[in-house]
């Protein structure tokens, strides 16, 4: 049986204690296989970056477990969850969050170079990620050398470079418009389905429809997912050709 | 939809048979909305009638009967291209109408209805953006391969037809997803009211003086957010 690359068990984050305590996500179960790629959907304050910040490690649960490719994080100490992160998993944020003084090539191997990697392998990975999504010939350039969407897609490369098979992206095509947030989830559609995992935040249902599944949150609690992906009777039955 | 003003607008290009309307049609607009080819022929009939198609000449060998556009017809297209659409013309929309029963109606659990609705809704978009995937890949590929008809080049783009319907059924269904949330956080907020507002006088009279759409003896708290736990 395949390991999923993200699993959340029964997972809760309260803030506070007593009368006081704000339930940011109550048990919440989640699954994101190896090749999947799942929207996060819900209001303001419902708990989707809640949800990211545990599935990347950047914030503990109160209670249920976390667990990355087979790896407990909620067992894990902090220098072990850091190591984890900088080897498994990759976040995109709204904002590229990419380093302005470091050329692209430069910001997408420097997890690898933090990481102990040797220089010069860092960037030979660093162009290869780059390669993958279309973006070889800004190697060199700087941030704000290129387009809101070309720094988004050096950030995605930079989430995957290396080993990492997990992306968690929070509002990744915020920032973009219509066309250039379509582009960047293009190539996260591609990546997934070339293997790589992916949990996807967004409040756009445009984008969401770009996952293999939808979990809605409200205060707190998933109140619904949609299934799987449809046959290809059920792709064409959706334009109505069918009836 | 308007099958006269379609054909109409295919026949600008050029003369064509009832068949090969339909053919073209269809395809230009990805088979989402089929017509049978008895439709096309009474519509030519009838444009025929008003002095808006003509007949080219005889019937050929197989008995097809060729159409072309009078100066009338054309100028009948030029006026469709440059008018908007017509709004009144809009069908009524089930959905609108289902939940503005549905809380007015009471026992109807109106925050399942528009989730049951949005989730269905999603899996709908979630379909349309696949099959949208689908055609951008196969342009992309034709791209590459350098057969890639340049916009403008005369040469019908059926692709880009297609790709333009698509779009459009995405962003409707992307409209209705965002009016659903809306509905839900309307319906939450309703919900914490301390006095829930009563259905207005001419529902409340249909289904019993004194009922409303929350009634008040219901945990409306529990019944907006934990229902569906």
């Amino acid at each position: 049986m395949t390991t999923p690359s993200l699993l959340l068990e029964n997972v809760s984050r309260v803030h506070g204690t007593g009368e006081t305590a704000v339930h940011a996500l109550d048990g919440v179960t989640l699954e994101v296989m190896p090749g999947e790629l799942v929207a996060v959907m819900g209001p303001s304050g419902s708990g989707k970056s809640t949800l990211l910040n545990l599935a990347g490690g950047l914030d503990r649960a109160t209670s249920g477990r976390v667990v990355i490719e087979g790896d407990d994080l909620t067992a894990m100490d902090a220098k072990g969850i850091a190591r984890l992160r900088r080897r498994r998993v990759g976040f995109v944020f709204q904002d590229y969050n990419l380093i302005p003084s470091l050329t692209a090539a430069e910001n997408v191997a420097l997890p690898l170079e933090l990481d102990g990697e040797r220089v010069g392998q860092a960037r030979r990975h660093a162009r290869q990620a780059l390669e993958l999504m279309g973006l070889r010939e800004l190697s060199d350039r700087f941030p704000d050398q290129m387009s809101g969407g070309q720094q988004q897609r050096v950030a995605i490369a930079r989430a995957l470079v290396g080993t990492r098979r997990l992306v968690l992206a929070d509002e990744p095509t915020g920032a973009l418009d219509s066309h250039t947030g379509e582009d960047v989830l293009r190539v996260l559609r591609e990546r997934c389905d070339a293997g790589v995992a992916g949990l996807l935040v967004t409040h756009e249902a445009r984008h969401a429809a770009w996952a293999d599944r939808v979990v809605f949150l409200r205060d707190g609690v998933v109140v619904d997912t949609t299934g799987r992906a449809s046959s290809a009777e059920d792709l064409l039955d959706a334009t109505g050709a069918n009836r | 939809m308007s099958v006269k003003q379609g054909l109409m607008a295919l026949l600008a290009e050029g003369p064509m048979y009832g068949a090969q309307l339909r053919a073209e049609f269809e395809q230009r607009t990805g088979g989402t909305w089929p017509l049978n080819v008895g439709q096309v022929y009474t519509t030519l009939a009838r444009l025929e009638r008003d002095g808006l198609v003509e007949a080219t000449g005889e019937a050929d060998a197989e008995g097809r009967i060729s159409y072309r556009l009078t100066p009338a017809g054309a100028s009948e297209v030029t006026t469709w291209w440059r008018t908007p659409v017509d709004r009144d013309s809009t069908p009524r929309n089930e959905l609108t109408i289902k939940l503005a029963l549905a809380v007015t109606v009471p026992g109807v659990d109106v925050q399942a209805v528009a989730q049951t609705q949005r989730t269905s809704t999603l899996r709908h978009l979630h379909d349309l953006t696949r099959l949208k995937q689908q055609v951008m890949a196969r342009q992309r590929d034709a791209e590459q391969a350098g057969e890639g008809s340049r916009p403008g080049d005369g040469e019908v783009n059926n692709d880009l037809a297609w790709l333009l319907v698509l779009e459009n059924l995405i962003f409707t269904a992307e409209a209705e997803v965002r009016w659903l949330d809306h509905v839900e956080t309307r319906l939450h907020r309703e919900s914490l009211r301390p006095f829930p507002r009563r259905a207005s006088a001419g529902a409340a009279d249909a289904a019993g003086a004194g009922r409303t759409a929350y009634p008040p003896e219901r945990d409306t708290e529990t019944e907006a957010t934990g229902a569906r736990r």
